[in-house]
């Protein structure tokens, strides 16, 4: 049975804003991964060259002006359109809203590099003599930009922070957002997620040098977690902020209620670089478990993290079997296989296109899975197909990250 | 580069400093900041694009200079005069 919580101290999900490779909104994101519809596609960027990559197409003029987005930067723009979004989802009566009681907590994989990258580029021209730096740099790569954007667009006044969590991060700005709700820090939180990743060469380089950078003739077929043909992982960028209020104040105004968070967890490896170490992430599930009073046979849908890499996925499945004792139950999927990696916004991201399963009971597939992988086999695992759910309760949401940080999300239907 | 050729590459600077304007009813003797929601950072921005598209450097006390697009033109024709127009 979960854990009984007063009203009060039981954070719900009130509205959700986000963009991805494949959808702009909720509704259009959750009908590309029912459909199989993929975000990935040919992308090209300096001194790496052709490539593939999941890129957004969201509108950034309907919250910014022209000087607004010249001045920011591509996460605080993704940022800015996801809050903007969430609020406006949730039905709330935002111009009535005390803006000092908002909380702003963004999760980002990294932040700066692709201005910095962008300057010595620009520099170059001009035998890096650094009088032709831009004073922009500052504001555009300080840790906090991303949120911070966000606060001057739309008048929050409220503590504003990003949370550096490599790839755990969009998980890790939904806690936060949970946690500052519980102590009383702010009375809504917008929690999850950005990247702008793909825009910094050094990313694709990075990875490419790893052995880890996906590649394929067709971009739609790239990114394929717990394929034997998988060689690595699609770069992508994204955003999704979701709304978070106290189940009483939700109620109280009437919203409609996307869910609960019921459970959450983070920790570390303490192990490696970039090796994940399954050991730590099973431990990571049980936690989250614990903490919403859930046996894991309670849970309906995982939704995992493996992001198509050789060894990432195999170790997943490792913890996965642990936690689930390889039993059909629960039914498991992965988002990346239809938009890549969205790096800091994944997390967050991924949840979001499972959470329409409380209200349509399907659950939504993993694609590209053409040949299975055996050290990947997953008795629940929704291979390529949409499947019928009916009475979804509870969905696991799995989000790790380089240097072993690992995090875990529990949702219930309220 | 003529007055009014200093003029245009300032326009041309603002235009991009200040995409969401309208510079067709700029005022040359009236305060940039009077007509245009330019701040700090931006002042900054034309010091820069002086500097980059024509090697023209301006020192800080000099700022004021820059205030409207009389003042900015005075300013630089000495200083651009002998500079080909791009």
């Amino acid at each position: 049975m979960v854990v009984s919580r007063p009203d009060r101290e039981r954070i719900v999900i009130t509205g959700v804003g986000l963009t991805a490779p494949n959808g702009n909104c909720l509704r259009d994101f959750r009908e590309s991964l029912l459909c199989g519809r993929s975000g990935v596609t040919r992308y090209e960027i300096r001194y790496f060259g052709p490539t593939v990559a999941g890129q957004c197409d969201y509108d950034e003029l309907r919250y910014q002006r022209k000087k607004e987005v010249r001045r920011g930067t591509r996460a605080g723009s993704i940022g800015i359109y996801c809050a903007q979004e969430a609020i406006a989802d949730s039905g709330i009566d935002w111009a009535n809203v005390d803006k000092s009681t908002v909380g702003i907590y963004v999760g980002v994989t990294e932040h700066g590099n692709v201005e910095t990258e962008n300057e010595i580029y620009q520099i170059k021209e001009y035998n890096y003599d650094t009088q032709f730096w831009s004073h922009h740099h500052n504001p555009r790569t300080v840790a906090n930009n991303p949120a911070g954007e966000i606060s001057l667009n739309m008048g929050i006044t409220g503590p504003h922070y990003t949370l550096g969590a490599a790839c755990a991060a969009g998980n890790a700005g939904i806690i936060q957002g949970v946690q500052m709700l519980r102590l009383g820090e702010c009375d809504l939180a917008l929690g999850g997620g950005v990247s702008e990743s793909i825009h910094t060469f050094g990313i694709f380089a990075s990875f490419h040098s790893q052995g880890a950078l996906a590649r394929h003739e067709d971009p739609a077929k790239a990114s394929r977690p717990f394929d034997a043909d998988r060689n690595g992982i699609v770069v992508s960028e994204g955003g999704c902020l979701y709304v978070l209020e106290r189940l009483s104040d939700a109620r109280a105004r009437g919203a409609k209620v996307y869910g609960e968070i019921v459970g959450y967890a983070m920790n570390s490896d303490a192990y490696d670089f970039v090796m994940p170490h399954p050991q730590r992430q099973a431990e990571c599930m049980r936690l989250a478990l614990r903490r919403a009073g859930l046996a894991a046979e309670e849970i309906d849908i995982v939704s995992t993290h493996a992001t198509g890499t050789t060894s990432g996925d195999v170790q997943e499945c490792l913890a996965l079997r642990q936690v689930f004792n390889g039993q059909g139950r629960p039914a498991m999927n992965n988002a990346k296989s239809f938009i890549g990696h969205a790096m800091g916004a994944a997390g967050a991201l991924e949840l979001a296109g499972n959470l329409p399963s409380f209200e349509d009971g399907v659950c939504h597939a993993t694609i590209n899975l053409d040949r299975p992988d055996p050290e990947c086999a997953l008795p629940g695992l929704v291979a390529n197909q949409p499947c019928e759910l009916p009475n979804v309760r509870y969905i696991l949401n799995n989000s790790f990250g380089m240097l072993g940080i690992n995090s875990v999300v529990i949702v219930g239907k309220v | 580069m003529t007055g009014a050729e200093i003029k245009e590459a300032v326009l041309d600077i603002l235009s991009g400093i200040a995409p969401d304007e309208d510079l067709s009813h700029l005022k040359d003797e009236v305060a940039f900041r009077e007509q245009l929601e330019l701040d700090s950072m931006d002042f900054l921005d034309i010091v820069m694009e002086l500097r980059k598209r024509y090697r023209v450097q301006i020192p800080e006390q000099d700022y004021p200079a820059l205030s409207s697009m009389q003042s900015t033109v005075s300013y630089l024709e000495p200083l651009m005069k002998d500079i080909a127009k791009k």
